[in-house]
């Protein structure tokens, strides 16, 4: 599309909906400086929820094991998921079809349903609730997301040039290493960032998972909003946004770059 | 054919089936540790759940291994049923209200100018990818009672009372939309940016004015972006129970909150499977139905 401007009335209108979005998110940043506990109106500039918010030894255990698990489950997710799109994509096989559907079921179910299935196959099983279990689950749910996007990425290689590899005498291996992995390698790393942000957001899958002592970070968020509005979720709040602010930014710089 | 070709062509079949065979052997390979692990941890666990549903709850909020369909037949209450109607309705018009106000942002980042494009969906990006609580927790500072937007009427003078709107369906609905938006904004632009100017140009020389060549030309060529954002949209809303917990007070319980106190307060398990299935049951129905229809429609407009 493009090329013909669009009209005033629309350029207003997504002025509003940008506002619409902002606001919202603006206003608990400006108020995370402020210095009246209660947080409903303009008091004086400070920093001393930071310091509550770095002090706090529970927000920092969350942090911690949210960290740990996002780790843990984007490494496995990113490997097998990456293996799984190019066996979609490349090949055929027996159940190509059942494997296809099946990577889409986490899209088609609600969480809440993928939650309780898990929490009902975690305590049939006589698994132990805890950061090993939300990590399983995250690996769960992650797969197919990163299989989605490499595959996206695996749509336009073209093939020849693993040929041309392969003619000049490299093995599968070194072709697979040296030429495919190279050329679908932002594909991967796109996928990794998805499986990595969607393990450090889950809160309905992890509430379900989670175990005494392996509290992730929206967990902790939960429970404080749930408790009180105070300027200390504010300021978790605001690093949070400022941390995928600056992410996509350099994903974003990144894509540019190579374009 | 001569004697010679035939040869030629049996020997290349027999060598593009062994390399069939290798093919398959290597695709095998590739995808049976995801096929695994999804079976193990996805598949299995709902197969769980669906004879769970089956099953009754002991007196200690155990599972007693008694096949019936008690559950399902508790679900028809009207106590239940109405539930189902309420987080129904919600899901619906959440999806419509993200469509109604996605649309045009969408049509407008998909006609602005490449440089300008990248920036607004920068800016899509940022809420989406921010942890959702937190944009509840942003809604429920402006809301409440004591809130930013009662101060600020009340300051201004608009009202004498503060208005509640915290722990209202319609504080849900309004937390709803906010944190589903981005979701009906992305695939709608996805689709919208693929349609060619010179077709609408083609129908403008060709007459049509500006509403007709929209509803003929842009609005079906859009259509399977607005089917994939209901998907996004509609589904997670239905098993949506963390923005009834937190803004909808304990008047507004949706079948997610329904599912969660089966299975943490209430302890029965078996109903709470029966009512997951249920709910599983809707979601396909609809994802469904939906592609179904759109499809249908598709051929039909285009």
């Amino acid at each position: 599309m493009s090329e013909k401007k669009p009209a005033v009335w629309l350029r207003a209108y997504a002025l509003l909906v940008y506002a619409y979005i902002y606001m919202p998110i603006l206003i608990l940043i400006i108020f995370s400086f402020n210095s009246q506990k209660l947080n409903i109106r303009w008091e004086s500039f400070t920093l001393h929820w930071y310091d509550v918010l770095f002090n706090d030894a529970e927000v920092l255990l969350a942090a911690r094991n949210s960290i740990i698990i996002a780790i843990i489950s984007t490494v496995v997710a990113t490997v097998i998921g990456t293996m799984a799109a190019l066996a979609l994509q490349r090949y055929r096989f027996p159940g190509y079809n059942f494997a296809e559907s099946t990577l889409y079921i986490p899209v088609i179910i609600p969480e809440v349903v993928m939650g309780i299935s898990l929490l009902v196959f975690f305590a049939q099983a006589g698994f132990q609730l805890g950061l090993g279990t939300i990590s399983l689950a995250h690996i769960a749910f992650s797969i197919p997301f990163v299989t989605l996007v490499v595959r996206a990425r695996l749509h336009g290689f073209d093939k020849s040039i693993e040929e041309a590899a392969m003619d000049l005498g490299a093995n599968e291996l070194i072709t697979f290493w040296r030429v495919t992995l190279p050329t679908i390698m932002p594909g991967v790393l796109a996928g990794a960032l998805l499986a990595f942000t969607l393990s450090l957001d889950d809160y309905v899958i992890t509430y379900f998972t989670a175990g005494p002592g392996s509290t992730t970070l929206p967990l902790r968020v939960f429970s404080m909003v749930r408790f009180a509005v105070t300027p200390e979720v504010n300021a978790l709040s605001t690093l949070w946004v400022l941390t995928v602010f600056v992410l996509l930014l350099i994903g974003q710089i990144a894509q540019r770059k190579r374009a | 054919m001569t004697v010679q070709e035939t040869a030629r062509s049996g020997e290349k079949k027999s060598i593009l089936g062994k390399i069939r065979e290798s093919s398959r052997l290597q695709g095998l390979t590739l995808i049976s540790p995801t096929m695994l692990y999804l079976s193990l941890f996805m598949i299995i666990p709902l197969l769980l759940v669906i004879i769970l549903s089956f099953l009754a709850r002991g007196p200690y909020g155990n599972v007693v291994y008694r096949f019936n369909f008690d559950n399902y037949i508790r679900l028809i209450d009207s106590l239940y049923l109405k539930i189902l109607w309420y987080s129904l309705l919600t899901a619906a018009l959440t999806t419509v209200i993200t469509i109604l106000l996605g649309y045009p942002l969408a049509y407008y980042i998909a006609r602005v100018s490449a440089n300008q494009r990248s920036i607004l969906l920068f800016l899509i990006l940022v809420p989406f990818w921010t942890n959702f609580i937190i944009r509840i927790y942003a809604w429920i500072m402006i809301l409440r009672s004591e809130g930013l937007l009662n101060t600020f009427l009340l300051n201004i003078g608009v009202i004498k009372v503060p208005l509640e709107i915290m722990y209202t369906p319609t504080a849900v609905l309004i937390g709803m939309v906010y944190e589903f938006l981005p979701f009906m904004v992305l695939p709608l632009f996805a689709s919208l940016e693929k349609i060619e100017m010179n077709q609408l140009e083609a129908a403008a020389d060709l007459g049509a004015k500006p509403w007709r060549a929209f509803m003929r030309i842009t609005l079906p060529l859009s259509l399977p972006g607005m089917i994939a954002g209901s998907i996004l949209v509609f589904i997670p809303a239905m098993g949506m129970f963390v923005v009834p917990d937190l803004m909808g007070g304990a008047k507004t319980i949706l079948v997610g909150n329904l599912i969660r106190n089966q299975f943490l307060t209430a302890r029965d398990w078996p109903f709470g499977a029966a009512a997951s299935m249920l709910l599983l049951l809707l979601t396909l129905v609809f994802t469904l139905v939906y592609t179904r229809r759109a499809g249908f429609g598709e051929e039909y407009l285009v």
